[in-house]
């Protein structure tokens, strides 16, 4: 994204750009570890993890609303066009799809603070599996959702719309065996309905990780395709 | 993403009354011939436009000011013009009503048509060619007459008032669609340079709508006003192309996104590209455009 952000006659431009760029991204790797640290903390059963990852959330509503700011003002400021007209506007989008990133991983945070009163009735290996590995998969999502922002990587964006589609299909049979899990043993019921809120959350994740990467594709192409499905966007991004 | 050039201008060129190479004499698919507008990004044409240039290049002496520019004025629309200085834009547009006549050193080559006429025609009368393509410049010129005067002028010598009360009624519906009429019913034998920066220049809008142009040039109108004189000229824009075709040359990208419905970016002499206003500030689609509209030019 340097380039998108360098080159103005204008110094101070170059400056409020890159500002807004390295606040937003530094904002994505809180909230990645914010995610990261709540599944930990429920994997762990660490009530005093769960609780930091809970005082963090501060954090991330201080991030979105100095970067919210900071666009407002650059719009005034220096009446963006084009490619700094979308980027500014993606940015701002891609605040409020991380702020939401950071709510669900204080979902999971709570999650794993009840769940140390249930601890007789943990879920079976299967599904302890299953949240680690959707976990895993919906942080590499966002991970790779911000490294396609930072380098406006059109293809790297695509990866990321690519993978949410299996990262739903996960979901689903994960939420199947739970399901079944329930149907068998009743006593379980809450502990299912705990590991459902979680991996929703997790799947949630996936979906702003996918929006993120749909903002990249509006920077790059000019396209908006935010409600385009994901073959749209497999098209926009490979230019056609 | 791959750009769009001038697409189907030959057909148009030909409908618009440029000569255009038989295709016989060549092999079909095979047209050597370089096309209007094939230097340019974006569609050079509209469906029946008032005006329509092709391949006109300008020279100042050795100053070759303007390449090969194809481009159609609509009817009913506002267009803006941008670039950086010594880019062609005014050039271009003082083309459209011959001006640039007035400079010795100026030749001036293609073809320019009005409602399908070649406007470079040796029989064109020039006066009645401004009379239908009318200019404002950048700063307010008001004759140094009355304000009543000022308005009068045009359709007196054009004889399009057969007494007193025509004409006064042509001063007041001028004045009145220039935005201007209650600031000045009142003092109408003032001189019009006694009236504020923005006044002038409404004036000298109200003098050039007063002949029943088609075509408003306007050549940088607002850059000698302040904001608010500014904001009302640009009100008054929006408001005269239900009645006129207007061509506006202006310094800020700003005013052109405001204003125009179509923009066209001009650099070194050559037309970068052209396309709906919307478009070219969200997503322009040359480098250069992008550049200019985004401040990173030199």
């Amino acid at each position: 994204m340097t380039e998108l952000t360098e080159g103005h006659t204008v110094k101070g431009y170059d400056v409020d750009l890159a500002g807004l760029r390295i606040r937003l991204l530094e904002m994505g790797g809180l909230v990645l570890d914010q995610v990261q640290r709540a599944v930990a903390a429920l994997a762990g059963a660490d009530d005093p993890a769960a609780r930091a990852v809970l005082a963090r959330e501060e954090q991330v509503n201080g991030y979105d609303l100095r970067i919210d700011e900071d666009s407002i003002t650059l719009i005034a400021r220096r009446q963006p066009m084009a490619s700094d007209l979308r980027a500014i506007i993606s940015i701002a989008r891609a605040v409020s799809d991380l702020e939401r990133v950071g709510d669900e991983a204080k979902k999971i945070a709570y999650a794993a603070l009840d769940s140390g009163g249930k601890r007789n009735t943990k879920l079976s290996a299967q599904l302890a599996r299953d949240v680690r590995h959707m976990a895993h998969f919906a942080a590499s999502m966002l991970h790779d959702a911000l490294d396609a922002f930072d380098r406006m990587d059109a293809t790297g964006a695509v990866n990321v719309a690519r993978r949410d589609t299996e990262l739903n299909a996960e979901f689903q049979s994960a939420v199947r065996r739970l399901v079944t899990q329930a149907m068998e043993d009743p006593r379980r019921l809450a502990a299912v309905l705990d590991a459902v809120t979680v991996l929703k959350a997790l799947e949630h994740v996936g979906d702003h990780a996918k929006n993120i990467a749909r903002h990249v594709l509006y920077v790059v192409e000019g396209r908006d395709v935010r409600h385009e499905d994901t073959n749209v966007l497999i098209a926009v991004g490979e230019g056609k | 993403m791959t750009p769009v050039v001038a697409e189907d201008s030959s057909v148009a060129s030909s409908e618009a009354g440029v000569n255009v190479k038989p295709s016989h004499r060549q092999p079909a698919g095979l047209d050597l011939t370089p096309q209007p507008g094939a230097g340019t990004v974006g569609t050079i044409t509209v469906d029946n436009p008032i005006m329509s240039s092709r391949d006109v290049n300008v020279y100042y002496g050795d100053k070759h000011a303007i390449k090969n520019v194809s481009l159609d004025i609509a009817r009913n629309q506002v267009i803006a013009m941008i670039g950086p200085s010594g880019c062609g834009k005014s050039t271009f547009l003082r083309c459209l009503n011959r001006m640039n006549d007035t400079i010795e050193s100026a030749r001036v080559t293609g073809s320019i048509t009005m409602d399908g006429r070649d406007i470079y025609d040796r029989r064109q009368d020039v006066v009645q060619l401004r009379a239908r393509v009318g200019m404002v410049f950048q700063k307010p010129n008001p004759f140094p007459k009355s304000i009543y005067e000022n308005v009068a002028y045009g359709p007196r010598i054009h004889g399009l008032a057969a007494d007193r009360v025509e004409l006064d009624e042509i001063v007041q519906t001028s004045l009145s669609r220039a935005g201007l009429w209650d600031e000045v019913k009142d003092r109408l034998a003032n001189p019009g340079t006694s009236l504020s920066g923005g006044q002038q220049q409404r004036l000298c809008i109200a003098r050039t709508i007063a002949i029943n142009p088609e075509v408003i040039l306007m050549d940088e109108p607002c850059s000698a006003l302040d904001p608010i004189a500014t904001a009302r000229i640009e009100d008054l824009i929006d408001e005269l192309r239900a009645s006129y075709a207007i061509c506006i040359v202006t310094h800020s990208m700003q005013q052109a996104a405001r204003v125009s419905q179509r923009t066209a970016y001009f650099h070194l002499g050559d037309l970068i590209e052209v396309g709906e206003t919307d478009r070219i500030f969200t997503n322009p689609r040359h480098k250069l455009t992008e550049d200019y509209i985004t401040g990173r030019f030199g």
